[in-house]
């Protein structure tokens, strides 16, 4: 465990100097809480009754019988945004990793690293915690300043109530953390294969896609995310980081590594 | 301490090391010389249980490759091509990583002796990027020793450095071998390699020689002996050649060169045969071949001959005697 440890502590004072990644760690989780509150601000009593009638049907369902039109449209615009809270467990990670990985790469740090007692299965658990911890973390921020602001902006205790809807909170603290475990995996096993931390960001970043795939899905209404779709997107993610761990612990072999990177 | 057996390592279709058997004694300074792609690297990285070997078998410290790779990890302290410091952090920091990863029982206390003992220890909060190549360098060496390993692994040490710190990482490396440390030494420098070590290993994928420094010269050269004469004369020197005992002898720019297998015993021989000959003679000194012309030879004819063998210079011709 204290090897672990080391490799953790180790990244974080590695990474954390450099630039993008602090961005990405700091900036990201600000902007991702502003964005909601911002809508929040905005749609305070712009909505008329006579208004509620014209809006989607998907918007019905986000609404209960206590709340005006207007109410109802700040719940359902922000419920679109709380997806958006899943892109930092999926962005921040990458940018770590692939820092940390290609990192050793290129500055040959690796070769003294694997000459020490530590296991691949050691290594690479201090490596993923050290891009997962962080993402986690500023996941939950975000959230908890989300929140926090939504409570000092909206009145109705019944709007923030139905903003802070279960699955909301399941999809935060579960199904983040897990997005987060499938970042770290497929960061690792790209960064096994490629040379530039700048193309090892770019290929994970991709993963964002089919979040952004099911934020337009909801968007346009093709469907609503409950909390059943919430709970089995959880199951399905954990089979992958299972199937995940696996690989990324199969592709990163010592003395491949060793003998092909360049 | 260090043994191999037809030890081989194969990347696809190119043989890297083919069957090396060499036995490294305790407390030994063992160089291993040959030219770049030799495979030398790859036979550090198969002895540091870094990579597996394709064939063959090796022991390191008692354990054995591929089979105990992780006590082997433990025992060595290998010194890698590159520094491979991380640059952003103080020097400090980076061998505490190191002697946690060792699982050192005093990390601290490891840390600021190796510190100190290389000079480093006023700069120790500063990151490694403000060094110079000498101070990373030792830096490095400091980071194989944490652990205090009995075998260590030094892949040109004093490779880029400039000849006042390539002079303090060699000092240390005697330093080293007086602690009883047993040194396989990777290096191009043949001068350090002359100096510090006790054997050295000629190596071109595979072995071609292993012995002292000093025999490899004879076995190449055989011992040479040059009188500086005032009057030197075609009719002593054909006397000289005749003696039973000389190999050959020569004039070269006015002086005498006698090839001969034991100087200690027969050059009184040779003095008193010159003076009755009505020589005079000025100086008497062996001729000493440098590592580096022992090496080239290896390595661009692949071969050396046997013990008490010699190569001697006919006319220009190269005959092996």
């Amino acid at each position: 465990m204290k090897k672990v440890q080391t490799i953790v502590l180790k990244e974080w004072a590695e990474v954390f100097r450099n630039r993008m990644v602090l961005f990405s760690v700091i900036f990201l989780p600000l902007l991702m809480a502003a964005i909601p509150l911002a809508i929040i601000f905005a749609s305070r009593g712009s909505m008329t009754s006579e208004q509620y009638g014209e809006m989607p049907a998907q918007v019905e369902t986000f609404c209960s019988a206590e709340l005006s039109s207007g109410e109802c449209f700040q719940v359902y615009m922000v419920s679109q945004f709380m997806l958006m809270f899943m892109i930092l467990p999926l962005a921040i990670p990458s940018t770590i990793s692939a820092y940390s990985i290609i990192g050793e790469k290129t500055s040959r740090t690796l070769e003294p690293l694997l000459a020490t007692p530590i296991t691949t299965f050691e290594l690479l658990a201090g490596k993923s915690l050290a891009a997962l911890l962080p993402a986690i973390a500023a996941t939950y921020l975000s959230f908890g300043i989300f929140s926090l602001g939504s409570w000092l902006l909206i009145p109705n205790p019944t709007v923030f109530a139905a903003m802070m809807d279960p699955r909301w909170l399941i999809a935060v603290f579960l199904v983040g953390p897990l997005l987060s475990l499938v970042s770290v995996n497929v960061s690792v096993m790209i960064s096994s294969r490629v040379t530039d931390p700048r193309a090892a960001e770019q290929l994970t970043a991709l993963l964002v896609v089919p979040l952004l795939a099911i934020f337009f899905g909801q968007f346009a209404g093709f469907f609503v995310i409950n909390r059943e779709l919430v709970l089995a997107g959880a199951l399905f993610l954990l089979l992958i980081d299972a199937i995940l761990i696996f690989l990324s612990t199969q592709v990163f072999q010592r003395e491949t590594i060793l003998t092909r990177w360049k | 301490m260090i043994q191999t057996e037809n030890l081989t390592k194969q990347f696809g279709s190119t043989l890297a090391v083919e069957r090396l058997t060499l036995t490294v004694e305790q407390g030994e300074v063992f160089g291993f010389l040959g030219p770049n792609g030799a495979g030398k690297t790859t036979t550090v990285r198969m002895l540091a249980s870094l990579i597996s070997p394709t064939q063959g078998r090796a022991i390191v410290n008692g354990f054995e490759v591929g089979k105990q790779d992780d006590q082997i990890r433990r025992s060595v302290g290998v010194l890698t091509e590159t520094p491979g410091l991380y640059d952003n952090l103080s020097a400090e920091y980076n061998l505490r990583i190191f002697a946690n990863l060792y699982e050192v029982r005093d990390p601290a206390g490891q840390v600021e002796k190796y510190l100190r003992m290389l000079g480093l220890w006023e700069r120790r909060f500063e990151p490694t990027a403000t060094f110079s190549k000498g101070m990373k360098q030792k830096l490095a060496i400091a980071r194989a020793l944490l652990h205090e390993p009995k075998v260590l692994f030094l892949d040109e040490p004093t490779a880029g450095l400039d000849p006042e710190s390539a002079r303090l990482v060699r000092d240390f490396i005697a330093e080293l071998r007086r602690e009883g440390r047993t040194i396989f030494l990777c290096t191009h420098n043949l001068d350090e390699a002359d100096r510090l070590c006790d054997r050295i290993a000629v190596f071109k994928t595979r072995l071609l020689v292993v012995d002292t420094p000093e025999r490899l010269r004879q076995r190449m050269f055989g011992r040479k002996v040059v009188f500086h004469l005032r009057n030197p004369d075609e009719i002593m020197v054909a006397k000289i050649a005749g003696l039973p005992f000389v190999s050959e002898a020569r004039l070269v720019d006015g002086r005498l060169l006698v090839t001969l297998d034991d100087p200690e015993s027969r050059n009184p021989e040779i003095v008193r045969q010159l003076v009755m000959d009505g020589a005079e003679i000025q100086f008497v000194g062996e001729l000493r071949y440098s590592l580096e012309e022992v090496y080239l030879r290896l390595v661009r004819n692949d071969s050396v001959p046997a013990d008490g063998a010699a190569f001697v210079l006919k006319n220009g011709v190269e005959k092996k005697k």
